[in-house]
C-alpha cells in the first residue's frame, strides 16, 4: 500500500457545534472497494460529502491522487457521484442525462458520443438513450445514474446508499453489476451504506463509523473475525454476535483483572443436553430458514444468544437446553470502553 | 348479471353527471350564457327612439375597424400587454432565484416582495399617483435633488401609457415571484449538488435544469399575465382615465366607456366579442405549443 490513492486526515466537521464528523483518518488505494458503514446518523454521508466537496471540513487535509483537494470545488476533484436519490434531470432524457457532464465540459461530439454508447453498453442501458426517468423502471434509473458516474471516466466514484430505494431481488444483482464495473474499469469506490451485508460482499474495506467517528478500519473478515468493539461487534454479522455479562461464564473462563464482556458468533455456539454445555439456557424462539435453522435462547445477563443449525430442528419455545462453545472463539471486550481486549 | 352490469354503468353515468353540474350549472350562468348574448346583441343596431334596434350583422364590427380610438386603443393593449408580461415574469423569476437563495432576512426579503400583492388595485394605483404627481409627488422630489425638471409623468401622452405599464409590473411580479417560489421548492437540492460535481457553473445550473423544471410554472404565470394584461384596468380609473388624448387607454377600459359612458351597447358587445375570440386563441396556442415542450413532474 504504497502512496494511498485517496488520503484523509484528521477531518473535522460540525454544524452550529453540533457534532457532523470528527477526527476522520483514511488511507484508500487506487483501485480498491472502500464500504463507509453504519447506522444512520453516524456521519458515513457527511464524510463522503466531504470527499465529494459538497461540504467544507472545518479541519484536517484531504488529498485525492496526491493532490490536497480539501478546498477544491467538486468539479475539480476528478470524481463521479451516485446519489441515493440518483438525482437524475427529469426534464432530460437518458442520453443528455448520461451526458450532461461532458456537454458542461464542452467535450467534442464525436468523443461524446463513443462514449455514451460505451457507458449505455456497460449498463445495459442501449436502447433507452431517448426516454426520460419518468418512464423507466427504479433498477433502470439507478443504472442511468451508474452510467453517467462512469461516463466521464473519473478514478474515483462515490456512492451514496445507491441501492436502497431497490427491491431486495433487484438489490443482489445490481450489487454483483456494481462489483463487476468496478473492476473492469479499475476505479475507486468509495460507498456508503447502512446495511452491512451489501458492505461486507462488496467491499476490499470497510469503515465501520459510529458517533461521528471511526470505530474500525479494515478488510471484512478483520470486522467480523477481531472487531474492535462491542458496538462492530454487534453491527456486523448476522444474527449479531451474543453478548455474555461476566458472572454468567463459568468460572474457570472467567477473568478477574478487569469488567469485562464476553462476545460469542452464532456458528461458535453448539448446543448440548440440558445440564450438560457451558451455560444452561431457555429457548426462545424457532425460526426456520430453509438450509438451516435459528434457535434462540435466554440466559440472565446475556443478549443475542443464537445458534444456528442445518436443516429443520424440531424443538419447542420454553424448552431447556445446554450451550456449549470453544473457549477460542471467544471474544473479549472492556466493559467499560467497549473496545476489544486480548484474550 | 346482463341487468346489473346495466344498471352500474347507468349509475356511474348519473355519478359522473352529478359530479359535473356545480360547474357546469356556474360557469354557464355566468360565463358560456352571458358570452352567447353577448355575441348576439352585438349583431344588433344600436336602439333610439326613432331607429329600434335591428339585425346589423357584422356592421358593429364594421364600425369599430373604422373608430380611430379603436386602433388606438388596440395598439396599446399590445404595448401594455408586450412590456408587461415578459418583464413581470423576468422580475419574478430574479426575485425568486434571489428569495429562495441563502440570505439573510429571507422570509423579509419574500413578504416584503409580496407586499403589493395584497394590496387592491385601487390602493396601488393611490399610492403611485403620490409618486408620480407633478412637483410633489415623490419622483419629481428625487428629480428635483439632481436638478431635474418636473414632468407630468401621467399627463404627458409620451410618459402615461409607461407610467400605468410600471405600475402594472410593481403589482404583478411579487404575485408572480410567489408561483416561481413554490415551484423552485420542488426542485431537489440533490440536483444542484450532481450539476455541481459534473462541473456545471450556476448559471448553466440554471439554464439548462432550473428553468425548464419551471415551465409549468411560467406558462400558468404567462397565461395569468396575459390575462390581466386585458382584465386589470382598476388604476386607469385613479391614474388617468385613459388619457390624455387615449394614450394611456385600454381595450377593457373602452368597452367599459363604450358601454357605461356612450351608452353604446352593441358595440361594446361587439368589441367584447373579439376581445374574447383574441384571448382563447392565444391561450388555445399557448398550451398547445408549449405544453407539448414543457415537462411535467
Amino acid at each position: 500500500m504504497t502512496d494511498p490513492f485517496v488520503h484523509v486526515e484528521s477531518v473535522e466537521k460540525r454544524w452550529n457545534g453540533q457534532l457532523g464528523v470528527e477526527d476522520i483518518s483514511l488511507s484508500i488505494p487506487r483501485g480498491s472497494f472502500v464500504a463507509l458503514l453504519g447506522p444512520s446518523g453516524c456521519g458515513k454521508s457527511t464524510t463522503l460529502r466531504l470527499l465529494a466537496g459538497l461540504e467544507v471540513p472545518d479541519s484536517g487535509r484531504i488529498i485525492i491522487g496526491g493532490r490536497d483537494v480539501t478546498a477544491s470545488p467538486a468539479a475539480e476533484r476528478g470524481l463521479s457521484m451516485v446519489f441515493q436519490s440518483y438525482a437524475l434531470f427529469p426534464h432530460l432524457d437518458v442520453a443528455e442525462n448520461v451526458l450532461f457532464g461532458l456537454k458542461v465540459r464542452r467535450v467534442p461530439r464525436a468523443e461524446q458520443r463513443e462514449k455514451l454508447a460505451q457507458a449505455l453498453e456497460m449498463t445495459g442501458l442501449t436502447g433507452l438513450e431517448k426516454r426520460k426517468p419518468g418512464q423507466i423502471s427504479g433498477g433502470q434509473r439507478q443504472r442511468v445514474a451508474l452510467a453517467r458516474a462512469i461516463v466521464a471516466g473519473h478514478p474515483l466514484c462515490l456512492m451514496d446508499e445507491p441501492l436502497s430505494n431497490l427491491d431486495a431481488k433487484l438489490r443482489h444483482s445490481v450489487r454483483r453489476d456494481i462489483k463487476k464495473l468496478q473492476r473492469d474499469l479499475g476505479m475507486t469506490v468509495i460507498y456508503v451504506t447502512h446495511d452491512q451485508t451489501e458492505a461486507m460482499s462488496m467491499a476490499d474495506m470497510v469503515v465501520l463509523m459510529k458517533d461521528g467517528r471511526i470505530e474500525q478500519f479494515g478488510r471484512p473478515v478483520d470486522l467480523y473475525e477481531t472487531p474492535a468493539s462491542i458496538f462492530v461487534a454487534e453491527f456486523v454479522g448476522s444474527p449479531p454476535m451474543a453478548l455474555v455479562e461476566s458472572g454468567v461464564m463459568p468460572a474457570e473462563l472467567e477473568r478477574s483483572d478487569k469488567q469485562v464482556v464476553y462476545g460469542i458468533r452464532p456458528e461458535h455456539l453448539d448446543l448440548a443436553e440440558p445440564g450438560a454445555g457451558l451455560l444452561q439456557a431457555v429457548i426462545t424462539h424457532c425460526e426456520y430458514m430453509g438450509s438451516e435453522t435459528f434457535l434462540s435462547f435466554e440466559v440472565p445477563g446475556t443478549s443475542g444468544l443464537t445458534v444456528r443449525l442445518p436443516g429443520e430442528v424440531r424443538r419447542s419455545v420454553g424448552e431447556a437446553a445446554g450451550l456449549t462453545f470453544d473457549r477460542a472463539n471467544l471474544h473479549v471486550f472492556d466493559k467499560n470502553t467497549g473496545y476489544r481486549l486480548p484474550r | 348479471m346482463n341487468d346489473l352490469a346495466r344498471y352500474e354503468r347507468r349509475r356511474r353515468i348519473m355519478y359522473g353527471w352529478m359530479l359535473l353540474s356545480p360547474a357546469l350549472i356556474l360557469l354557464s350562468l355566468f360565463a358560456f350564457i352571458p358570452s352567447a348574448m353577448t355575441f348576439w346583441s352585438s349583431l344588433f343596431s344600436r336602439g333610439t327612439r326613432r331607429n329600434p334596434s335591428e339585425f346589423v350583422g357584422a356592421g358593429n364590427y364594421d364600425l369599430l375597424f373604422a373608430d380611430p380610438t379603436f386602433a388606438k386603443v388596440v395598439v396599446n393593449n399590445l404595448i401594455y400587454a408586450g412590456v408587461t408580461i415578459p418583464v413581470s415574469i423576468i422580475i419574478a423569476l430574479a426575485m425568486a432565484l434571489w428569495a429562495n437563495s441563502k440570505i439573510p432576512a429571507r422570509g423579509f426579503v419574500r413578504t416584503a416582495y409580496f407586499t403589493p400583492t395584497i394590496l387592491p388595485m385601487i390602493a396601488a394605483a393611490n399610492i403611485w399617483l403620490f409618486f408620480y404627481t407633478p412637483g410633489l409627488g415623490v419622483l419629481d422630489q428625487i428629480g428635483a435633488l439632481f436638478g431635474f425638471a418636473s414632468v407630468n409623468w401621467l399627463g404627458r401622452p409620451e410618459t402615461a401609457l409607461w407610467a400605468v405599464i410600471i405600475v402594472t409590473i410593481w403589482k404583478e411580479a411579487g404575485f408572480f415571484m410567489i408561483f416561481y417560489l413554490a415551484a423552485l421548492q420542488t426542485i431537489p437540492p440533490d440536483l444542484k449538488e450532481a450539476a455541481d460535481i459534473e462541473g456545471a457553473s450556476r448559471w448553466t445550473y440554471t439554464r439548462r435544469i432550473v428553468l425548464p423544471l419551471l415551465m409549468p410554472t411560467t406558462i400558468f404565470v404567462a397565461v395569468n399575465a396575459l390575462i390581466n394584461s386585458v382584465k386589470l384596468i382598476d388604476h386607469l380609473f385613479i391614474l388617468t382615465k385613459g388619457g390624455p388624448s387615449d394614450a394611456s387607454k385600454l381595450v377593457l377600459y373602452y368597452i367599459w366607456e363604450l358601454a357605461f359612458s356612450y351608452f353604446d351597447r352593441p358595440q361594446a358587445a361587439a368589441l367584447t366579442v373579439m376581445v374574447l375570440a383574441v384571448l382563447g386563441v392565444t391561450a388555445a396556442i399557448k398550451f398547445i405549443i408549449l405544453d407539448r415542450r414543457t415537462h411535467y413532474q
